[in-house]
């Protein structure tokens, strides 16, 4: 998968579990949580709906990579 | 025989609009059974039934508004045989219902054009997008009846003003603040050994089963107010009742459209894995509008959790007639002094509003000491 692959897949799953966030509000260098309003709840369910969609698991040692968007992508990238 | 009323589900409530019957005459229901959903200015709700029996008749039609206390349906207990009135009662009264509903008069239809293909919507959510010039057809998902809720939300999202969900919010609000004399207490509390002991659980377990810290929070309010009941309860006829279930109230925000602060149920028979899995299936059901009359009706106490938003302490409004509410701030790294020692160490501010009516700050310290200690020792927490 590339990069920019790997970006889609999250940004569907963002919008996907938060249905009231528009495309555009997802600014790839901001705190995905705070920014979008999304609560460790739903951000859990992000992950889960991404490990299924593509293979990785992030563990909670981790949660410090994946804050924003482009940090996510590069921890998909590296670890795939 | 008995009748089924259109329940209070809330101070403010006054009717609501029946929207689906999910039982027919003659089914058997039992105690629980969601019997019909109902729309509000919280969502759509399930109501269910508190007792056993069969729906002898059904009084008010589809997608017609009741008051509160209007008759719904009869139901006939398992112990009354059939009804020697039955052969006359239950035609004429059938008839009955289909020619004039004894609710409310629906909203009139015949101003609205009969469309070749018509979007199905509760009388409220037509009138309000009318008023409002939305087309009810651009809110329709997937042939699903459009509700009152998501033509205020696209009121919302458009114009600044209030919706039927703020403004029941604001009715509640004042009420407490009018009515409850709050005292606040506050306490940090060192969440380092908890947060440890639940991600070494969570490493063993997949992702789909982790437990999140609020749910490791409930589970520890629980256990506390097990030691310190008075604060689980309602102030009702100048007298505290307290409560032997504990059906902590979570709130939950729905982002753009409010709040809502649903029950965990019974959650004093949970353990912390039957906490998580009541705390997801009740945020996704809130946050789709899918909640049951009892879970918006019988909270005891009110947990709000603000960490996610990076708050430090919440200083919490009570819902009446509940008498406390409990408010947890983020956990962040902050210097710890443990004898002489001084470290950093994962901090989190609890904090109680108590109803100064029902208890003292002396009850609410000993909740949040209880609530410290049992969050020492975690394991206590299964």
């Amino acid at each position: 998968m590339t990069a920019e692959e790997i970006k889609q897949i999250i940004i569907t799953q963002i919008l996907e579990i938060a249905p009231e966030i528009n495309e555009g509000d997802v600014d790839p260098d901001a705190h995905i949580q705070r920014s979008l309003e999304i609560d460790s709840f739903d951000f859990l369910r992000i992950l889960t709906a991404l490990s299924k969609e593509i293979g990785i698991a992030v563990p909670e040692a981790d949660y410090g990579q994946v804050d924003t968007l482009n940090h996510m992508v590069d921890y998909f990238v590296k670890h795939s | 025989m008995s009748t089924f009323a259109m329940p209070s589900l809330g101070a403010d409530m006054k009717s609501a609009v029946l929207m689906e019957w999910k039982v027919k005459e003659g089914d058997r229901v039992s105690k629980g059974d969601v019997i019909a959903e109902v729309e509000t200015s919280k969502g759509v709700i399930e109501i269910e039934i508190f007792e056993d029996g069969i729906v002898e008749k059904i009084l008010v039609p589809e997608e017609s508004e009741a008051k509160v206390g209007t008759p719904l349906a009869i139901i006939r207990g398992l112990d009354e045989g059939i009804a020697a009135q039955e052969p006359a009662g239950s035609d004429v009264a059938a008839k009955t219902s289909e020619a004039e509903p004894p609710s409310t008069p629906l909203q009139p239809v015949s101003d609205e054009p009969i469309e070749p293909k018509r979007v199905k919507s509760s009388p409220l959510a037509r009138k309000k997008a009318k008023e409002l010039g939305i087309e009810l057809s651009s809110l329709s998902k997937d042939d699903k009846a459009v509700h009152l809720a998501q033509v205020e939300s696209k009121k919302i999202s458009s114009t600044t003003a209030m919706g039927g969900m703020r403004q029941a919010i604001a009715k509640a609000m004042s009420r407490s603040n009018a009515e409850i004399p709050h005292y606040y207490l506050s306490t940090a509390i060192n969440m380092t050994l908890a947060l440890h002991w639940l991600e070494e659980r969570n490493q063993e377990r997949t992702i789909e089963d982790r437990i999140l810290p609020a749910a490791l929070l409930i589970r520890a309010v629980v256990l506390a107010l097990q030691e310190v009941p008075q604060l689980n309860g309602f102030w009702m006829d100048d007298d505290l009742h307290m409560s032997e279930a504990i059906n902590p109230g979570i709130a939950i925000s729905l982002r753009k459209e409010g709040l809502v602060t649903p029950a965990i149920l019974n959650a004093e028979q949970m353990d912390i894995d039957t906490t998580m899995r009541s705390l997801s299936d009740l945020i996704i059901r809130t946050r789709s509008g899918k909640l049951r009359s009892s879970e918006i009706t019988q909270q005891t106490i009110t947990i709000t959790n603000l960490g996610d938003l990076g708050v430090e302490s919440v200083y919490g409004v009570i819902y009446p007639p509940q008498v406390a509410l409990v408010g947890f701030g983020r956990i962040m790294d902050a210097p710890w002094a443990d004898g002489d020692s001084l470290s950093v160490r994962k901090v989190m501010q609890a904090t109680l509003s108590g109803d100064h009516r029902a208890t003292d700050g002396r009850t609410g310290g000993q909740f949040l000491n209880k609530l410290d200690q049992i969050l020492q020792t975690p394991e206590e927490l299964l």
